[in-house]
């Protein structure tokens, strides 16, 4: 049978058209359940076991609804039929795997679509798993459940009915099994009609009671109405209204709003700010600061602002930690947390004239625009209609188009109008110590709090919960419901517990969420597309391809690996053999993981979705199941192994003659530390094959480095730090930095080599989807501050080219300061911009530089173990040499390709963090009860604070110079803007970039659930020297410290020599 | 934004069909009375008309051939038959794609030998698009054809197939058609000794695929043939009855 589907699409170009397409209406859809008698059912279940669609323990894919469901004394054995917001405000109950057989009608999924991508993904997810029982009723094609929309009806309306038919049709299909359909809805119009037509319907509490056994799962309750948590905020008034779609879409039109994604600053919750593309083209910030200018926008949103008027842009300076625009209702919860020092934002009721001005407009523009609602007329484009009706006169917003260059006049500021997308997730909170330790609850009522988010740049959240007793001093995660504007904060609801806070199991869970890090173990499916062989797997002539000379044996070829100490995972190893023309045969041979990872298996597509291997201070969550990455695909000295060569002709200046690349299988002579590799360069006595191959390496690597120094690269530096932890606990006991060696150089120049080699090679073979690595220039203005601060020790960065880049730095030395070149390295690395994957269709060939590196083409070849970026540049490879390799679209598509390179960037990036912030909480850790003197460099200038780094142990802090309350206490330091330095009232200290400071390091030892700062597990700096009144400790306090320092020394042998070494520096500095 | 689902983990395509199942086709033959033949054909919402005259006398001389005779096709999309009205010149170079296809198509399989120093004409013209346009022309065409009798070899019916997702799939729509990353294979096949007549294709696939989404192609075609065969029959019977009275 059927139906046209006719509807009214807007195009891209904005006309507005009717498409109609057709919709076939079936008769041979199944109804899930197991044993049902009707032809078609069995038909479709026979169909889905002859094409071996059944589970190991015998549930058929086409019918997965149990016989024997979940029974409840209102109606007996059942099937849930939840509605679309059903989905929408509860998926977190909805994912526990206790709520199975359950029936998903396929209305219900093309509706989530619409809502929500993330929500349909993770239904999707449960929807496949098939242990969970759930089913998908395509009732949408199904002849007897598909409905015409009526004339008088809403697609609501229509969806609505929808589903209750559908309900309908399977309660009678089903009468015969006792089973029974129930609609779970939230919706009072459906629950009436629902049992108007006979259907059973329950709502979510409903359906909850009959999960008595599980309380938490009250907890885990999507919010839907607020009046009952909102409870008594005086003095809030409230958020303004967002504009309508069509009001929003206008505005963009006509370049009176702006649209971007909202970034807060990591330091200052109520700063945050977007980076959009201007109507000239340029790309300019715009901020928006205060609670209601950023209007119930959360971090990540795609929002659209409005430009305020130029009396309310910032003059200020841009990285202010502090800002005083804050709102003018003074938050309650916030002036009571007193205790907490870290939370920056200043809680002064900020009465200044500005921000009432400010408050007064956007209260006033509301109004305006609940007016203009009225009489028909839109704010958007007229514009008049912000024009001040009464006496006085408001300044307009300002038009896009009308900001210029020039910041005399401050930085342009903004206000949210509306939300395009939300980007909210489930954060990983704690609760707000406010709402600890009320005394003895006596009832179980559930009590509404508020939580903190780990992550400082999100608003506390609202939750109502039944186990308050239980959440103090844990973490948990939460997710976020939805944004009132009665609502000062976003409501949302509890999901699950992680753990006792400041434990670091619990604490090591948190940042693999809060980094968005896939951690789970590997799934049966993806460990199912193992080798059968496991451990056993040996290499195979004919299985591999040798026989057919498709692979190259190599494996007289004397191969060796060099890795740090401990490396398990050996992705590359090298060889070099003297030609008997005097030029060079050099192998870089990488571990062949795409012989393993077929694409579109589960474990490809598990690979593809991690990414990256994670590297934390304790634990490392591999992309790729362990056998594969420790021990088949690793190039283990000794065994055969699977290799995927690179092999150039060198001569003996290290200019490449001919270069090709093969499919090999090798026998790694030996695995080699850094330390053994310089070993036997250094040791003239040793004479072997390998020993003399990485000497011909070690020479040849030096060429390349100096061609490539010459061409421009840049060396830059990060302080890096590796721990040495206790065997049985983990704790760690010392740090030390990671130190480099001659042979890392080795390693690292053969691998740029391969790589580049590589990217010519598959951008030769695919122009438009080659997977390539770009690192773009940094705009001149990134180096700002930077030079500003070199201009008095007349140091002159040349920004202009990488390689003018890469000579001033080398020559900016200053012999008093044997650390200043890597501190400006370090602070040079901080200027740059982010290397990224694309797709080579996406660029034009001048953008596929990669600056640092200083070649024009670049890509990830060499660690296919731990980077999928390098299992998709194999597989292009392959297919570039290989014409009888087998692919599909997932090489030849540019949407598709685009799409996993964000997904690599995304993963690449928070992988980074993560392992930054396992560093930190080890830091946190070993600094944990001790107090530690140390000199740090200043590093970055803020209004009311500055950033240390302190290198010995490569970790950065803040001093803080204003304290929250400073209205009522002038700061120690006043920030100078000429200068771009803080400095003191009296004018006698100031702190500028590059001074060096010495300081004393804590973290709070105080219970954790005490205050907000020791659950953001945040390190305290305080300064010592130079002195300034009211902000350097005192020499009587430094005094005991130090007397307390050398206590603990006398206790614990194991922290000796740091203790030693923090007590033996400042006499150095002093000397300086 | 993501892409559309195409496919549905369920099996179900956009429009409702599995992956192996054609849209309904509805056909007519000798629907206009001043054309020697003339055909009506609908595959789903893709409809077109054509018309046939010939074999005749050449409107130029200079294109009469000796020994064969000449084919001309001339193939046009009506501006209402998407709902954005496009009016397209005679020198698109689409039409003269479309047109170019179908004449190769039927060179093959009229018997241009008996028809020397003549020209047969075939008319297209799209009054509905929705995906799969050479192949329903070209299905059309030979029913037109076969109500001119003009002799042909065989019928030639042609069928598309596409890959979506690790699964072949047959007779795409404007939608499935019009997604980028799904090749479109047109096959047309003459029924009776399975020879190909056409093969296009555009997009990229691997030639390992090539074969089962092919196989799925002619699979499609002959189910087509045996659609054309009932619209001659009918369009024979009505002849039959005619011709009695």
């Amino acid at each position: 049978m059927l139906r046209n589907k006719s509807f009214v699409k807007r195009t891209r170009k904005g006309n507005i058209v009717r498409t109609v397409k057709e919709h076939y209406l079936r008769d041979d859809i199944a109804c899930g359940y197991e044993k049902c008698t009707s032809k078609v059912c069995e038909n479709a279940r026979k169909e889905a076991e002859d094409q071996g669609k059944t589970t190991a323990n015998g549930i058929n894919l086409a019918a997965p609804l149990s016989a024997s469901p979940r029974t409840a004394v209102e109606w007996g054995p059942h099937y849930l039929v939840p509605d679309t917001n059903a989905f929408v405000n509860q998926i977190d109950i909805f994912e526990r795997p206790i709520i199975n057989n359950v029936i998903v009608l396929s209305t219900v999924l093309d509706e989530l679509r619409g809502l929500s991508m993330a929500v349909y993904n993770r239904v999707r997810v449960i929807i496949k798993d098939s242990e969970r029982r759930w089913f998908v009723f395509s009732n949408e094609h199904h002849r007897e459940t598909f409905i015409d929309r009526q004339t008088s009806e809403s697609p609501n309306d229509r969806n609505d009915r929808a589903i209750r038919v559908a309900v309908k049709w399977l309660c009678k299909h089903l009468v015969g099994s006792s089973i029974t359909p129930i609609l779970v809805t939230n919706d009072e119009n459906n629950i009436r009609k629902a049992c108007e037509d006979g259907v059973n319907v329950c709502r979510m509490e409903g359906f909850l009671k009959i999960y008595s056994e599980h309380p938490e799962l009250f907890d885990m309750m999507g919010s839907v109405s607020i009046n009952d948590r909102n409870s008594a905020d005086p003095g809030w008034s409230g958020y303004p209204e967002y504009l309508t779609p069509v009001q929003i879409q206008a505005g963009l039109n006509s370049g009176m709003f702006l649209q971007g994604t909202l970034q807060i600053a990591p330091y200052n919750y109520l700063e945050g700010s977007i980076y959009t593309e201007f109507p000239d083209g340029k790309e300019r910030r715009v901020l928006i600061l205060g609670r209601k200018d950023m209007n119930r926008a959360i971090q990540g949103d795609k929002v659209v602002i409005q430009i305020l008027p130029k009396s309310s842009w910032r003059v200020a300076p841009s990285t202010a930690l502090v800002d005083e625009d804050e709102d003018i209702v003074p938050d309650v919860s916030e002036k009571s947390g007193t205790t907490d020092t870290t939370s920056i934002v200043p809680d002064t009721g900020a009465n200044s004239e500005e921000s009432r001005k400010r408050a007064r407009l956007s209260q006033k523009s509301t109004a305006n625009k609940a007016q203009e609602k009225k009489s028909g007329v839109t704010i958007v484009g007229s514009d008049s209609s912000e024009q001040d009706e009464k006496s006085q006169p408001e300044p307009e917003p300002i038009k896009p188009a009308d900001v210029g260059d020039d910041l005399s006049e401050g930085e342009p500021t903004g206000r949210v109008v509306g939300i395009v997308r939300r980007n909210w997730r489930s954060y990983c909170v704690f609760l707000d110590p406010n709402f600890m330790h009320k005394g003895v609850r006596t009832s179980n009522a559930p009590v509404s709090v508020s939580v903190l988010a780990m992550d400082r740049r999100i608003p506390k959240i609202k939750i109502r919960t039944r186990q308050l007793d239980i959440l103090s001093g844990q973490r948990f995660v939460v997710a976020v419901d939805s944004w009132p504007k009665e609502s000062r904060y976003p409501l949302g609801h509890f999901v699950r517990a992680l753990g006792d806070a400041g434990d670091k199991a619990t604490e090591t869970e948190v940042l693999l969420l809060e980094h968005d890090v896939p951690f789970q173990p590997f799934t049966q499916n993806v460990r199912s597309d193992l080798p059968a062989e496991g451990e056993k797997w040996i290499f195979n002539p004919v299985r591999d391809q040798v026989s057919s000379g498709r692979r190259r044996d190599l494996r007289d070829i004397n191969v060796c690996s060099i890795d740090p100490p401990g490396c398990t995972d050996i992705d590359d190893a090298l060889h070099a053999v003297e030609l008997p023309n005097g030029n060079f045969q050099v192998g870089v041979h990488i571990a062949d993981v795409t012989n393993f990872v077929k694409p579109n298996t589960a474990m490809d597509k598990e690979a593809a979705y991690r990414s990256t291997t994670v590297y934390l201070v304790d634990r490392r969550i591999d992309m790729l199941p362990e056998l594969l990455g420790t021990n088949l695909c690793s190039l283990r000295a000794n065994v055969d192994r699977l290799a995927f060569s690179c092999i150039w002709e060198l001569d003996p200046e290290a200019n490449i003659v001919d270069v090709t690349f093969h499919k090999s299988v090798i026998h790694s002579k030996a695995s080699l530390t850094y330390e053994a590799a310089q070993n036997r360069i250094d040791d003239p006595s040793m004479t072997d094959a390998i020993t003399n191959s990485i000497r011909s390496l070690n020479m040849l690597a030096k060429k390349l480095r100096k061609r490539r120094m010459e061409a421009g690269a840049l060396t830059l530096s990060s302080p890096e730090v590796r721990f040495r932890l206790e065997n049985d606990s983990q704790d760690p006991v010392d740090v030390e930095m990671k130190a480099l060696k001659e042979t890392n150089a080795l390693v690292e120049e053969f691998m740029l080599l391969a790589n580049i080699s590589v990217a010519g090679k598959i951008y030769q073979h695919f122009p438009d989807s080659a997977l390539l690595r770009r690192h773009p220039e940094p705009p001149a203005q990134n180096f700002d501050n930077l030079q500003h601060a070199l201009k008095p020790l007349g140091i002159q960065l040349e920004t202009g080219s990488s390689l003018a880049l890469a000579q001033s730095l080398d020559r900016a030395v200053l012999p008093s300061d044997p650390y200043f070149n890597n501190l400006l390295r370090i602070l040079t690395t901080r200027c740059m911009m982010q290397a990224q994957y694309f797709c080579s269709g996406t660029c034009t060939p001048e953008e596929f530089r990669h600056y640092g590196l200083a070649t024009q083409i670049y890509t990830h070849f060499t660690s296919p173990i731990r980077r999928y970026a390098d299992v998709m540049v194999h597989r292009l490879l392959h297919a570039s040499i290989d014409r009888d390799a087998v692919y599909g679209s997932e090489l030849t598509d540019k949407t598709k390709m685009n799409e996993q390179c964000e997904i690599l960037n995304h993963r690449h990036r928070m992988a980074q963090q993560a392992g930054r912030s396992s560093v930190e909480l080890y830091t946190n850790l070993f600094f944990k009860g001790k107090t530690v003197e140390e000199f740090g460099y200043v590093t970055q200038v803020l209004q009311n604070g500055f950033s240390v780094l302190i290198p010995s142990y490569g970790i950065e802090g803040i001093v803080y110079t204003a304290s929250k309350d400073n209205t009522k206490d002038p700061a120690a330091l006043e920030y100078e803007k000429e200068s771009h330095t803080l400095t003191s009232p009296d004018k006698k200290s100031t702190i500028g970039l590059f001074n060096r400071v010495q300081v004393i390091l804590k973290v709070d030892d105080k219970p954790v659930s005490a205050n907000v700062s020791s659950m953001r597990r945040k390190l305290s700096l305080q300064l010592v020297e130079p002195q300034i009144p009211r902000l350097s400790i005192s020499f009587d306090e430094l005094k005991a410290l130090r007397a307390a320092a050398s206590a603990t020394k006398q206790n614990e042998q194991d922290e000796e020599k740091i203790v030693e070494a923090v007590t033996k520096h400042p006499e150095q500095i002093r000397n300086v | 934004m993501s892409r559309q689902e195409l496919i549905s983990p369920e099996g179900l395509r956009v429009d409702g069909r599995r992956a192996n199942e054609l849209r309904r086709i509805s056909c007519r033959a000798s629907v206009l009375n001043s054309a020697d033949g003339s055909a009506y054909y609908e595959q789903g919402n893709t409809k077109v008309l054509v018309a046939v005259y010939g074999p005749r006398e050449p409107r130029n001389r200079s294109l009469a051939q000796q020994d064969h005779a000449t084919i001309n096709v001339e193939f046009n999309i009506a501006p209402f038959s998407t709902s954005e009205r496009r009016k397209r010149s005679k020198g698109d170079k689409r039409l003269l794609e479309i047109s170019s296809f179908v004449k190769q198509t039927f060179e093959g399989a009229i018997q241009t030998a008996i028809y020397p120093r003549s020209q047969i004409d075939i008319y297209i013209h799209l009054l509905q698009h929705d995906g799969g346009t050479l192949e329903t022309c070209i299905n059309a065409a030979t029913l037109a054809l076969v109500d001119a009798g003009i002799s042909m070899m065989d019928y030639v019916c042609a069928c598309t197939a596409g890959f979506i997702d690790e699964t072949p799939i047959l007779d795409l729509n404007f939608v499935e058609e019009s997604s980028i990353e799904v090749p479109n294979l047109t096959v047309a096949i003459m029924p009776r000794n399975g020879n190909i007549a056409l093969l296009q294709m555009e997009s990229k696939l691997h030639s390992s695929k090539l074969e089962d989404v092919m196989e799925l192609a002619v699979e499609g075609c002959k189910h087509i043939h045996r659609k054309l065969d009932q619209a001659v029959l009918v369009a024979a019977k009505d002849l039959a009855d005619k011709l009695s009275n």
